[in-house]
């Protein structure tokens, strides 16, 4: 098997699995007074001594714990609509078309509600022009939403200059950073954002644990109301080896960010490089705005479904962003908005790699890579000799 | 909503053995020319038909025997997803041996059934149908072409759910006869809308030009408007032709005055209704108690007075037998 899916979901870490069962031994409820109640306490503590240094953050700032990025980022997105059914005037969103449907659904909910939202285009490499930010800017806008990286073009956007000009407008900032940790540096008070979000599934931990970085200051509304954990920001009780797992993943995330933008980044261009001698195939997001781990290509002639059913059949698992991939029947803005080729849309694959892919996989997959361009395309019409006349 | 749809995604498991085997090894895959037509004695036909909401394209070749109309051999060539390769195969395969009109008669739904494995379960899910299955559109453009016809022509405009391939007058007839309201009511009587779904309402998987939700408002106005023009009927009854005037009177009498004699034991029936001039004279004969009641005069006279109120006209008159 090789796994090229990594930026939608990433398997646990070994190390870090032994540790999130091992901490299943920390059964005591956080709240009780108790000392199974002190033992819990000291863990969390430990967990966010690992996890405060490790997205920059101060101490004076939140880090609530949450299910998920999605999780994270709909309570952010919904604390706008809330002070906004409240009374406070401020109905304007302004985000971008590359987000996850996380940013994208809530939104479409806020509008509901008479919020309004502008959602910005990207350029020919995904990336979105602070400029066009600043433009967008309204006397009643409530936030500015820009995802970290984009999942599908791997497109890293120019978060500190954004941040720059949400500050300059006093506009409250929030960054989807779900594809970042474990790719690049991520400190949240450089990037200057106001909010940050994440999930552990991301960076090789366990699924169902995530963050939601929230600066001092900043405005927030619980989207989880119940107890007291993490402070009465989100209800529920606190899932506690499920941090102590998202930590150590974070910290051997932030280890081998060298490896991953050294080792990691040479077998991505190496088959980058495999794949453009193929005749008729194309990469988009010029390098040095990719993420790492990340590679978009096309193969003209080859709709994205039929090449991720011939990659299956070879255990070689990646993405696509094809109007018939399997979650989403529409053609990908995010894809098409990458190039004068609209066929990208429907013939756009995602290879996204982890520090744990080896050279021998990416061997495999060049090899195994022409032939079964070749047999998809002796099907496609595309390349068939005789046409209508 | 419910358990099953709980679970998202799962598309390639619900992809008949068949449908894989086709795509991994489609049989008619291929190209005619013109010398491979010549050799054969054969017309070459070639068609495309090419989806660009989902980036679905299948092109059909054809050869066809010019004396008998007959498809001797077909090939394709797919730009498309697996349904879509597996289902431009079993599409090509159905057409050989057929005539050209014959072809034409093939459905997106004969294909998806001819894939099946079990004849209750579908090939592949239901959103696989419209993008993948393009069989219908694709034998159509071939056949206009060897016919030297506009493709138009034979089309069934009145088509609105091209998967299933259900027409309009289907679709109004249905909700008429079941006075049907709801998406979820007419599907109790037919498979449109039911596959892609792009025929339901606006905002599905393709623009069409007519949807389910409009048909079955507008047959439901329809039948509104028409109930409302037998109110009015009823109450311009001197408009009304004789016999719907007789009918009229009758029910008027079986439906409130029948239900009042009988409290007292009674009843009459109708015998007769007559043009007089302008008059309508109604013959009635007593049954049961009214036969023998003392005030049955009285009690005619009250019937007619409410047969004049109800159909506001001066002109009936009630006589006994």
């Amino acid at each position: 098997m090789v796994y090229l899916d990594n930026n939608s979901t990433t398997p646990l870490d070994e190390e870090v699995k032994k540790i999130y069962c091992e901490s299943n031994k920390y059964f005591g409820n956080i709240n009780v007074i108790y000392d199974l109640g002190i033992e819990a306490r000291k863990k969390l503590n430990e967990a966010y001594d690992i996890l405060y240094p490790g997205i920059g953050a101060n101490d004076e700032d939140d880090i609530i714990i949450t299910s998920s990025t999605t999780e994270g980022n709909n309570t952010v997105i919904k604390t706008f609509l809330n002070e906004f059914i409240k009374g406070n005037g401020k109905k304007h969103i302004i985000t971008t078309i590359a987000e996850h449907s996380s940013i994208k659904a809530p939104c479409a909910y806020a509008k509901t509600f008479g919020m309004e939202v502008t959602y910005l285009r990207s350029d020919e490499n995904g990336r979105v022009n602070p400029k066009d930010v600043e433009n967008a800017i309204r006397e009643d806008t409530a936030l500015i939403s820009v995802l970290f990286a984009s999942n599908e073009s791997g497109a890293i956007q120019p978060i500190k200059k954004i941040s720059e000009i949400a500050k300059k407008y006093n506009i409250p900032f929030h960054c989807d950073g779900a594809q970042a940790i474990g790719k690049v540096k991520v400190n949240v008070r450089d990037l200057g954002v106001d909010y940050f979000t994440f999930s552990a599934h991301k960076f090789h931990g366990p699924k169902g644990i995530g963050g939601l970085y929230v600066r001092k200051g900043a405005p927030f509304i619980n989207l989880i109301h119940g107890g007291n954990q993490m402070g009465g920001k989100r209800g529920g009780s606190i899932y506690l080896n499920g941090i102590i797992a998202m930590a150590e993943a974070l910290k051997k995330a932030n280890e081998n960010l060298d490896y991953m933008n050294t080792e990691i980044m040479r077998l991505r261009d190496k088959l980058e490089d495999a794949i453009l001698k193929i005749p008729d195939t194309k990469t988009y997001v010029d390098k040095k705005y990719r993420l790492p781990n990340s590679l978009i290509a096309s193969f003209k002639g080859i709709e994205g479904e039929a090449m991720l059913w011939d990659l299956n059949i070879h255990k070689i698992y990646a993405a696509t962003g094809s109007s018939c991939s399997s979650e989403r029947l529409e053609g990908s803005e995010v894809l098409e908005s990458l190039g004068e080729d609209p066929e990208i849309a429907h013939t756009g694959i995602i290879f996204s790699l982890s520090r744990f892919t080896t050279e021998k996989e990416i061997d495999y997959v060049i090899e195994v890579l022409p032939k079964i361009v070749k047999r998809l395309r002796d099907i496609s019409l595309t390349y068939a000799k005789v046409k209508p006349k | 909503m419910g358990r099953s749809d709980l679970i998202t995604g799962n598309v390639w498991e619900q992809y008949s053995n068949k449908v894989i085997e086709r795509m991994n090894n489609p049989k008619y895959l291929g190209e005619f020319s013109e010398e491979d037509a010549k050799k054969r004695g054969a017309k070459l036909v070639v068609a495309d038909f090419g989806s660009e909401a989902c980036g679905d394209s299948v092109r059909l070749y054809w050869l066809i025997d010019p004396k008998t109309d007959k498809i001797i051999d077909a090939r394709f060539k797919s730009f498309g997803c697996g349904t879509a390769i597996a289902s431009s195969d079993m599409m090509t395969e159905l057409t050989i041996g057929k005539t050209v009109d014959e072809a034409t008669k093939i459905t997106n739904l004969d294909v998806e059934k001819a894939l099946r494995d079990e004849p209750d379960k579908p090939a592949f899910p239901p959103q696989k149908m419209h993008c993948s299955v393009m069989a219908y559109d694709v034998i159509l453009e071939a056949a206009a072409k060897y016919e030297g016809k506009d493709v138009k022509e034979l089309k069934n405009s009145e088509i609105v759910c091209e998967c299933a391939r259900v027409t309009r007058g289907e679709i109004e007839q249905i909700v008429r006869e079941h006075n049907v309201k709801t998406i979820e009511e007419l599907q109790k009587y037919t498979d449109a809308g039911t596959y892609c779904k792009s025929c339901v309402a606006p905002g599905g998987h393709e623009e069409r030009d007519v949807y389910l939700v409009d048909i079955i408002k507008e047959v439901q106005e329809e039948m509104q408007k028409e109930k409302l023009n037998e109110a009015n009927e009823t109450e311009d009854f001197e408009k009304l032709s004789f016999i719907k005037k007789i009918k009229a009177i009758e029910e008027f009498l079986d439906k409130k005055i029948k239900p009042m004699l009988a409290m007292d034991g009674g009843s009459l029936e109708l015998v007769d209704v007559r043009e007089n001039g302008e008059n309508i004279n109604v013959y009635v004969r007593y049954l049961g108690a009214c036969s023998m009641c003392a005030s049955s005069q009285v009690t005619l006279q009250a019937i007619e007075e409410e047969l004049k109120k109800h159909f506001k006209t001066e002109k009936i008159k009630l006589l006994q037998i």
